[in-house]
């Protein structure tokens, strides 16, 4: 496979850095290379916070900011409505045919977004991903489950089996992390009696937007970039 | 001193703990030609966080003092979880970063080995103990994940601080992935500690890009580890008020301006920068020398070191699609500078290229000042403050230089 370059911009808390980070592991349990890294400033709620996942079947060297993206996510409208994000605007640098998914309920790109995305063949998903989480997840927490499985659903760059194991991997145990990320891990464990529950509902979650993500694909007939 | 090892060892390494013994961790104590070159690792998905505690909890450490600041936080966290675990004898947080070089030295005058670990503005304002580490012959390592220093602030990297060490007499090594940190750090302690070499180490990655960054790294396995410091193995008494180096800080004969001072510091400074020839040695067996050169024929080089040479590694890829061929050559120890070697490497090439995380270009100057016809080195690209470097921009600054046209990036996206 080509190698597929995703950018997840998204808000402090959303967990925009573990979704880098379980699309990164699950590449890994699938046998490809793949390396995920975060962006940010000093850590704050609601502040900008990138990260990135590369994902392949070469050995992977670059190391950073992806600059040019051929998947970007939005975890939140703020990143496009109050310019929250490290490039501006936040589809800066997207290569020819890339993707754009976008958490949202309504539609946030103006008639010039569109111009330009569509000169450089660029698809837009809206997807719903927060109000899906609450519905399936029962916590917005869960928001970023929803992103990754579009992401996966559309691109097909990771199974779902191989998201199960990732995700068995980053909740299943012990997980060392940054004091507020640990700290949302403690909040999102406390919503559940049972460990299990959580993998559950988070991997029900990923499921239903993988299910939606595919249809769309299929509706729009997109081809997979990578 | 200065035993030749044989084909099969590559390193001595005190044996006052007797190899096959276990801790009370129940890992066994394993000579380090056998467990660096001899043990079969697992590949993991890790950050460089991780690894970092991976690598001291089979680092047989005494002592790790911790203060934190970004990006090297996780680390010493880490490192405190290790402590809890019992795989520790001392540890615990300072009062600044001044400080924690202190109780470092304080450790390691008692005779423990020391590890810490420190960023960016720590690093600049822990330096003053730095060359008391090289003067008074500790060998402690601190790991630096290098982070801006500058006014505005940058968490980013940037490796600016890694100039300012150059000339403390600690050795510094450069580390180019998750992977390299941990063979740097557990190699690092074995070639601190040589009778012949005995001074301190900084093991120095790029933060973020290493630390916080999950890539594959292959370990071995938890129930072995390196044999502990052996405290007698050192070339200087252990805190004697009448011996060098400790009287040398105390006795009033420094402090006047007199030959005898003159006398006393020029040799031992001269002993300092003697110990970090003679590490050399002892580094180019355990890291396979002291570069990694690929394609050196080439007439285009990039020689770099740190996560540059990962950027370069990106850069020679799309070079090669558009029928340009560019060799590399990874400089792995910074101090000592491999200064031979990149000589050798250069001697053909006609277009040398330094691409660098820092705003000063000091990897360049250090290249241009040992190479003749340096007007073959070109001292760019640079980023500063944290920026990444697109490969993208690395492939712009060879074609510009060689005349080559292309679009640039600007006009994309």
């Amino acid at each position: 496979m080509k190698r597929l370059n995703i950018r997840l911009s998204g808000l402090g808390g959303q967990g925009a850095v573990t979704a880098a980070h379980i699309l990164a592991m699950a590449a890994n349990k699938a046998g490809l290379h793949s390396v995920s890294n975060p962006f940010f400033g000093a850590e704050k709620r609601m502040a900008p916070a990138e990260s990135y996942a590369r994902i392949g079947s070469e050995r992977i060297y670059d190391r950073g900011e992806l600059v040019f993206p051929d998947v970007i996510m939005v975890f939140h409208p703020q990143v496009i409505t109050m310019q929250k994000s490290y490039t501006a605007p936040f589809y800066s640098g997207i290569t020819e045919g890339g993707l754009v998914i976008i958490n949202t309920s309504g539609d946030l790109l103006t008639e010039d977004d569109y111009k330009r995305l569509n000169d450089n063949n660029v698809s837009v998903f809206n997807v719903d991903a927060t109000h899906m989480a609450l519905n399936i997840g029962k916590t917005e927490l869960s928001t970023n489950m929803a992103m990754i499985g579009a992401c996966a659903g559309i691109t097909k760059v990771v199974d779902l089996d191989a998201l199960d194991k990732a995700l068995q991997d980053r909740f299943g145990k012990k997980y060392v992390a940054s004091g507020g990320t640990a700290t949302l891990d403690e909040a999102i464990k406390k919503k559940y009696a049972k460990k299990e529950m959580l993998l559950k509902a988070n991997m029900d979650t990923i499921n239903e937007s993988y299910r939606r993500a595919v249809e769309w694909a299929e509706q729009e007939n997109y081809a997979v970039v990578a | 001193m200065n035993k030749t090892v044989d084909g099969n060892r590559r390193i001595i390494a005190s044996q006052h703990v007797k190899i096959g013994q276990k801790n009370r961790k129940d890992q066994t104590y394993t000579d380090p030609n056998k467990f660096f070159f001899e043990t079969e690792g697992k590949a993991q998905f890790l950050t460089g966080s991780e690894v970092i505690k991976e690598a001291i909890r089979l680092a047989s450490v005494g002592t790790s003092v911790a203060y934190p600041i970004t990006p090297q936080s996780e680390a010493a966290a880490l490192i405190g979880e290790l402590f809890a675990e019992g795989y520790l004898d001392e540890y615990f947080r300072g009062e600044s970063e001044f400080a924690v070089m202190g109780q470092c030295a304080g450790a390691a005058f008692g005779g423990h080995r020391v590890f810490t670990t420190t960023a960016g503005p720590g690093t600049l304002r822990a330096i003053e103990n730095f060359p008391m580490w090289a003067g008074a012959r500790l060998p402690i390592q601190v790991c630096v994940t290098c982070r801006g220093i500058n006014s505005p602030l940058s968490i980013q990297p940037d490796t600016l601080e890694m100039h300012y060490l150059l000339e403390t007499g600690m050795m510094v090594w450069h580390a180019e992935t998750a992977q390299d940190l941990f063979d740097y750090i557990l190699k690092g302690f074995i070639v601190a500690e040589q009778p012949d070499v005995h001074l301190p180490i900084a093991v120095c990655c790029d933060g973020f890009f290493v630390t916080h960054t999950k890539d594959t790294v292959v370990l071995p396995p938890t129930d072995i580890c390196l044999p502990p410091y052996d405290p007698y193995k050192s070339p200087v008494p252990a805190m004697d008020m009448e011996c060098p180096p400790v009287r040398m800080m105390r006795d009033p004969f420094v402090m006047k301006s007199n030959y005898i001072s003159y006398a006393t510091h020029a040799s031992w400074q001269q002993e300092v920068r003697g110990a970090m020839e003679r590490s050399r040695k002892h580094a180019i067996a355990l890291l396979d020398g002291l570069v990694d050169i690929e394609n050196g024929d080439q007439e285009v080089l990039f020689v770099t070191s740190g996560t540059a040479v990962s950027q370069s590694r990106e850069a020679i890829r799309l070079l090669e699609k558009d029928g340009i061929k560019v060799g590399l050559v990874k400089i792995k120890t910074v101090r000592p500078f491999p200064t031979e070697e990149i000589r050798e490497a250069t001697k053909h090439a006609k277009h040398i290229f330094v691409p660098e995380f820092n705003m000063a270009g000091w990897m360049g100057r250090e290249i241009k000042a040992i190479l003749p016809d340096n007007e073959r080195v070109v001292t760019a690209p640079h980023v500063a403050g944290g920026m990444t470097m697109p490969s993208e921009v690395i492939v712009e600054q060879v074609k510009t230089t060689l005349g080559i046209a292309f679009e640039p990036l600007a006009q994309r996206g």
